[in-house]
């Protein structure tokens, strides 16, 4: 077996080298071709991309922001994880925004970025994001990439089909893939059938301020309700989820959950349900979540507990929910960009099923159903479908759209993208991926007006696509020039966690539009230092408050005097510089939280517990000038039983 | 056996020298021309990833195994190497040799021709599970759903395992799933 392995790898060996060589000599006669690969992702030194791509981070609990075409990591913006190179949930002021109904939680498993929406079109004013695993939904500003809101979903689990925004962004939706027990209790598992809900959330958006509202929660029966996407155009108020598991099975659930031939994907009319609860409907349930808010006058989270939801029983809203059936364990739901089309990737298929809205409309207008499952109308497979792709790959996933009449779907099991025609359900075009793609992004794919210009696919596995060291390896991602009749592959780059969806616009929407610094005279913080003149230190039985006050090259105070072991000691330090992109940071020796970043005309504070008796130095982390290596000071530490008055000074001897 | 080996091994070093230098003038061509990543090689993905430390996945084993030489054939016909490669899981049922003979005369060979790729797909898609299941445990399913996008079943008779009609003879666990090998070719149920 070995040698016959040998064997194989040697004749690989030489035809992957030889084709190598091939490619060599077929270059010089197609050198403007070839070339123009490179050109067009070469993004010149001094020069911007052209789109800001934002990819989940999954595991990474963050979010990260690339450049299209170039594939440069700009930045990460920490959401549901604590993120020491900023300080974010760590200091005093962002801990706040990770609290939930089950305390502190410092990790999220962060999937899928949606931006904002008007009429359908990308307005760049919001990016929302879910974390999965303690149900949570974020509100993310695009001017500043800064974390403002996050709220927690209640009776849901696994908050997988989320967060999908409405087209007028009216609403966030978030649907939960794992069913629970509703409210949660003690009870058997075996008892999941008929037992267990799967909750959709519909939380509203404020128009001028963003701030997000749980509005109410559909308690559907207890499949898994996988992804999910909005109606837009025609089927605006319209919602789509795909579900798998309408068997209920709870255990073995690669088995047990893909016996059904078909499962469904579920056809919610929301604005009939808006329309129910506006008028007193659903009931009021008593329950338990966080929402959490970040104000950026104050520069701080807030944590409020929430105890009461709207729920609403799906069958006391007539004509509002119905169940299309599709094959093989539906994954991705995706609405093309005129809201006619609703494609199911049954990932253990190779094919895509289509549905027609307007079939669904005349199936329903007709009352012909098949039967219902938990009083909830199931339309014929044949009446809503109006296609099916037949693409000859393995484990189709996801769909996204050019905008001018075509379709892009992943398969993971062939590792490719296929490019398909809307209508027509024909197959023009398939490129492989390396390797096992999951997700893929157009900008604007998901919206009634997508920017067909590159996909990027982004994928679980890499091996040996850069330097091989492992075991572990950043996911790796490919951009393909989608301008044409066929793919071209561009660029390969790493990014960072795993990417499980992302969402994109051209730069133009948000680069007029970015935050530079904050204003240090519309700083509210309660401890800010308005003038150095303020600094200070006060003691409160064994609290310390520190009011300290940054500019290029020092701390004021800089030395401090009177703290003793069992303090408390708050470090309240406003950054005076009102320059873009010149931050402070801060942090002391024994300091068992990480530093802070902080941004120019913010304040931001950190907690320091000394347990030992000296002297005790601070610094400033950010190469922040000529003279940052003198931007220091110390804190002398003396016993719990001294009586060393508290002193501060700067540049006193 | 072994000289043939040598030879290859000979073979394979000289050649490598000789297209290294090949490989440097590439180089020299990119600073002016830049790669071409858009040209795709039919022997290019994760199937052709060097590797002697994982454990070996499913391609690795039908190719290591003397008895399956008309299953890689066909496999390698179809162009579904990278999809045995994949994170999968794979449960393949791996018909022998023996198997591939027993069809009518000609059936093989007519299904290789370039023209008969998308019928022979299908046929090997049809010995792929998405799943990762011992014989044991096929006991408990009644059919499984294949990657052809057909059913095909699961029957036990005096204690054995058959699927499609076909007996596992064997299995053997994969980095990527598990081979079963069976007696015969399972035939996708006729429309």
């Amino acid at each position: 077996m070995k040698k016959s392995n040998y064997f194989f790898v040697t004749v690989l060996a030489l035809s992957l080298i030889m084709s190598g060589c091939q490619q060599g000599t077929n270059k010089s006669s197609n050198g403007a071709l070839a070339s123009s690969a490179a050109e067009k992702v070469y993004v010149a030194p001094g020069e911007q991309d052209e789109f800001y791509a934002f990819l989940s981070g999954g595991y990474s609990g963050n979010l990260t922001v690339y450049g299209l075409p170039s594939g440069r990591m700009f930045k990460e913006i920490p959401v549901f994880s604590q993120f020491p190179t900023s300080g974010y949930g760590y200091s005093e002021e962002t801990k706040p925004m990770l609290n939930t109904s089950h305390g502190f939680i410092p990790w999220d498993d962060l999937h899928h970025p949606d931006i904002s929406q008007t009429n359908g079109e990308l307005d760049g004013r919001w990016i929302f994001v879910n974390g999965n695993n303690t149900p949570r939904i974020a509100r993310i500003s695009l001017a500043t990439f800064e974390t403002e809101e996050i709220i927690e979903i209640p009776n849901s689990a696994g908050n997988h089909s989320s967060a999908f925004i409405t087209e007028n962004t009216e609403y966030v939706i978030a649907g939960t893939r794992f069913a629970v027990p509703v409210p949660q209790r003690d009870m058997p598992i075996n008892e999941y059938k008929g037992n267990f809900k799967g909750a959709l959330s519909f939380i509203s958006v404020d128009q001028e301020s963003g701030r997000l509202d749980l509005k109410f929660q559909i308690m559907m029966p207890g499949f898994n309700y996988d992804l999910s996407h909005p109606g837009r155009g025609a089927s605006h108020g319209w919602h789509f989820f795909s579900t798998y598991n309408t068997e209920e099975a709870n255990s073995l659930m690669e088995v047990n959950s893909s016996q059904n031939d078909k499962d469904f994907i579920a056809a919610i009319n929301w604005k009939k349900f808006e329309e129910y609860v506006n008028n007193g409907g659903g009931s009021k349930m008593a329950t338990n979540y966080a929402h959490n808010v970040y104000d950026d006058r104050t520069h701080t989270g807030t944590s409020t507990m929430v105890k009461e939801v709207v729920t609403v029983d799906p069958t006391q809203v007539p004509g509002a929910v119905f169940f299309l059936p599709t094959p093989k364990s539906p994954h991705g739901c995706d609405v093309d960009p005129s809201g006619e089309y609703i494609i199911g990737a049954g990932k253990l298929s190779a094919d895509l099923t289509i549905h027609s809205f307007t079939k669904m409309l005349e199936a329903i207008e007709n009352e012909k159903f098949d039967g219902e499952a938990y009083g909830i109308p199931i339309l014929k497979y044949e009446d809503v479908m109006a296609g099916v792709v037949k693409s000859g790959g393995l484990g189709p996933l996801h769909t996204e759209f050019d905008g001018k009449g075509n379709a892009y779907t992943t398969f993971f099991i062939s590792s490719e993208v296929v490019k398909w025609e809307l209508g027509t359900w024909e197959v023009i075009d398939r490129k492989p991926t390396y390797y096992s793609v999951g997700h893929l992004m157009i900008p604007g794919g998901n919206s009634r007006k997508p920017f067909g210009k590159y996909v990027v696919a982004m994928n679980k596995i890499t091996k040996d696509r850069y330097l091989p060291t492992g075991p572990e390896m950043e996911h790796s991602a490919q951009i393909y020039d989608i301008s044409g009749e066929k793919m071209q592959l561009l660029y390969d780059f790493p990014t960072h966690g795993e990417p499980h969806y992302a969402a994109g616009c051209p730069a133009e929407l948000l680069a007029s539009k970015s935050q530079k610094i904050y204003r240090l005279d519309e700083n509210e913080h309660p401890y800010a230092v308005a003038n150095p003149s303020e600094a200070r230190v006060e003691r409160d039985g064994n609290e310390v408050h520190i009011y300290m006050s940054t500019i290029r090259s020092h701390f004021t105070p800089d030395n401090i005097e009177g703290v003793k072991v069992g303090d408390k000691v708050y470090f309240h330090i406003t950054n005076h510089e009102q320059d873009f992109d010149v931050p402070h940071g801060f942090s002391i020796i024994g300091q068992n939280t990480s530093e802070l970043l902080i941004m120019p005309g913010q304040t931001k504070s950190s907690l320091w517990e000394p347990k030992q008796v000296g002297v005790w130095p601070f610094y400033c982390t950010d190469f922040c000038s000529a003279l940052h290596q003198e931007m220091q000071g110390y804190v002398r530490v003396s016993p719990a039983s001294s009586n060393i008055e508290l002193s501060w000074s700067l540049g006193e001897d | 056996m072994k000289t043939n080996n040598l030879k290859f091994l000979l073979i394979s070093c000289i050649s490598i020298l000789f297209l290294l230098g090949c490989k440097n003038e590439n180089k020299q061509d990119n600073s002016t021309v830049g790669s071409d990543t858009t040209s795709e090689n039919k022997e290019e993905g994760q199937a052709f990833i060097e590797d002697d430390e994982a454990v070996p996945n499913v391609l690795q084993i039908a190719i290591g195994s003397p008895d399956h030489t008309t299953l890689v054939a066909a496999v390698q016909a179809a162009d579904l190497e990278n999809v045995l490669v994949n994170a999968g899981p794979l449960m393949v049922f791996a018909p022998t040799n023996a198997a591939f003979d027993a069809l009518p005369d000609g059936t093989v060979d007519n299904l290789l021709k370039p023209e008969n790729k998308g019928d022979l797909a299908l046929i090997l898609k049809h010995h792929v599970t998405p799943g990762n299941y011992s014989k044991d445990f096929l006991k408990k399913f009644k059919k499984l759903g294949q990657a052809s996008d057909l059913n095909t079943t699961v029957e036990v008779k005096d204690g054995e395992v058959y699927v499609g009609g076909a007996k596992i003879l064997a299995s053997i666990p994969a980095g990527n799933g598990i081979v079963h090998v069976v007696d015969a070719v399972i035939l996708p149920p006729a429309n």
